[in-house]
């Protein structure tokens, strides 16, 4: 229980950001945290070292695909925005027309909200390795482990995001600058 | 790709700090002499620096820290074990058997290594805990150095790394392996290092690397004293802070 403490605790923040990029609803995050860390207690007897970390991100990872899974699959919506298939790490889909666009947030709300938004217009395949790289920090190797994907495609999924995201962002600067 | 044909994800590697030394300075020359290859560098760079700005990374809530601690800590907790254990744990439980397998070949000096490897990387973690990182906290090198005084009975340097991109935050007494220690952090990025510092007691240890339990340490002899920095800090950061330190401690 204490070692639990110790070692897997302290990366509850991580966890939930991770969490929230991936089903992009704050309290599902917050429920997903949760069971995540219980269930993860009860098999840390079975866990002996390792990349304590790594080892309970994965399991965030694992059902926040499980939860975008059976979102996807509950839909009355015959089809979600591309960017919504857990599956998908595919071309871009421009979001939502009703919505407000990720762009716009960022000229309306500042630069840190226009930036989640930005990311969570990506496909989760992108934003898992965006997150854990660029927020979180961890290596190739961790985000391969986490993910449960060859080194290669974390690196050729990592350049795709950031590609996206750089675009996009720095368009939404043009016009922000343009505008003030 | 770019116009000199360089490979875009090698630009990206060195970025992220995953290129040996060898790679990293011919990717660097890459970007010296390529318009097109320093833009690329140029705006993986700025990108990073948006996404490490404040407020991007969402904190977890005080809602669910408070359901973390109700949870976790209720004694008579039962938990439905896993219909299968291994199977979520993932590549975790190779690794766990693998290091089982290990163990049962090491020898009594190995032993020792490992008993001080865990007690350095629980000083670590329990250092990452709410208010237990620094008893005295500063950036200011001469403030930390005689802090120290008095409370043990030697002194460690204590070097600035700033401008290296290791920022100093504090001081603490720490007690590790039956000893009262000087641990001396600093920051990479969000990474805490943990720099420990003792009088050299002439202990052979074999492997200057070690990984325990996820963490990178690191030990070495420098100034008649003892060195062991413990973080999770990516092992490029962690070898250039050694050499950094190395450098400096070396008298």
């Amino acid at each position: 229980m204490r070692r639990f403490q110790a070692q897997v605790l302290p990366h509850a923040d991580a966890a939930y950001n991770l969490a929230l990029r991936l089903t992009r609803r704050p309290e599902t995050a917050e429920d997903l945290v949760h069971d995540a860390f219980v269930s993860a207690l009860g098999g840390f007897e079975a866990y002996r070292g390792g990349d304590a970390r790594a080892w309970i991100l994965a399991i965030v990872r694992n059902r926040a695909f499980d939860w975008l899974r059976e979102a996807r699959r509950k839909a009355t919506l015959p089809l979600g925005p591309a960017s919504d298939d857990p599956d998908d790490d595919g071309d871009w889909e421009p979001p939502d027309p009703g919505q407000e666009t990720p762009e716009a947030a960022l000229i309306r709300k500042g630069e840190a909200e226009g930036l989640r938004r930005l990311i969570d217009a990506l496909p989760p395949r992108l934003r898992e390795v965006l997150v854990l790289r660029e927020i979180e920090e961890l290596s190739y190797r961790q985000i391969a482990e986490i993910t449960d994907a060859p080194i290669g495609s974390v690196m050729s999924r990592l350049a795709r995001a950031r590609a996206r995201l750089g675009e996009a962002w720095r368009r939404a600067n043009a016009v922000r600058e343009g505008q003030s | 790709m770019s116009a000199c044909g360089h490979d875009p994800l090698m630009i990206q590697a060195l970025v992220d700090g995953e290129l040996d030394a060898v790679h990293a300075a011919e990717v660097e020359a890459r970007i010296a002499a390529c318009p097109d290859c320093a833009d690329e560098h140029a705006r993986l760079a700025a990108l990073r620096q948006a996404l490490r700005g404040p407020g991007v990374r969402a904190a977890a809530p005080a809602s669910l820290r408070l359901r973390l601690a109700e949870s976790l800590s209720a004694p008579a907790q039962v938990v439905a074990p896993p219909r299968r254990p291994w199977a979520w744990m993932g590549g975790g439980a190779g690794l766990a058997i693998a290091a089982c397998a290990a163990l049962i070949f090491v020898s009594a000096p190995m032993r020792q290594d490992q008993a001080l490897t865990d007690a350095l990387v629980a000083s670590h973690v329990r250092s990452l805990q709410l208010d237990h990182l620094t008893d005295v906290v500063t950036s200011d090198q001469h403030v930390v150095k005689p802090w120290f005084n008095g409370k043990i009975d030697y002194s460690p340097p204590v070097v600035e790394l700033k401008d290296q991109g290791f920022p100093l935050v504090g001081g603490r007494l720490d007690y590790v392996g039956g000893r009262n220690v000087a641990a001396i952090v600093y920051r990479r990025g969000r990474h805490v290092i943990n720099l420990y510092a003792w009088p050299d007691d002439g202990r052979v240890l074999p492997a200057h690397v070690h990984v325990a339990q996820g963490y990178d340490l690191r030990h070495w002899r420098a100034g008649a004293m003892t060195w062991w920095a413990v973080s999770d800090v990516n092992p490029a950061d962690m070898a250039l802070f050694e050499t950094l330190m190395k450098a400096r401690t070396g008298r």
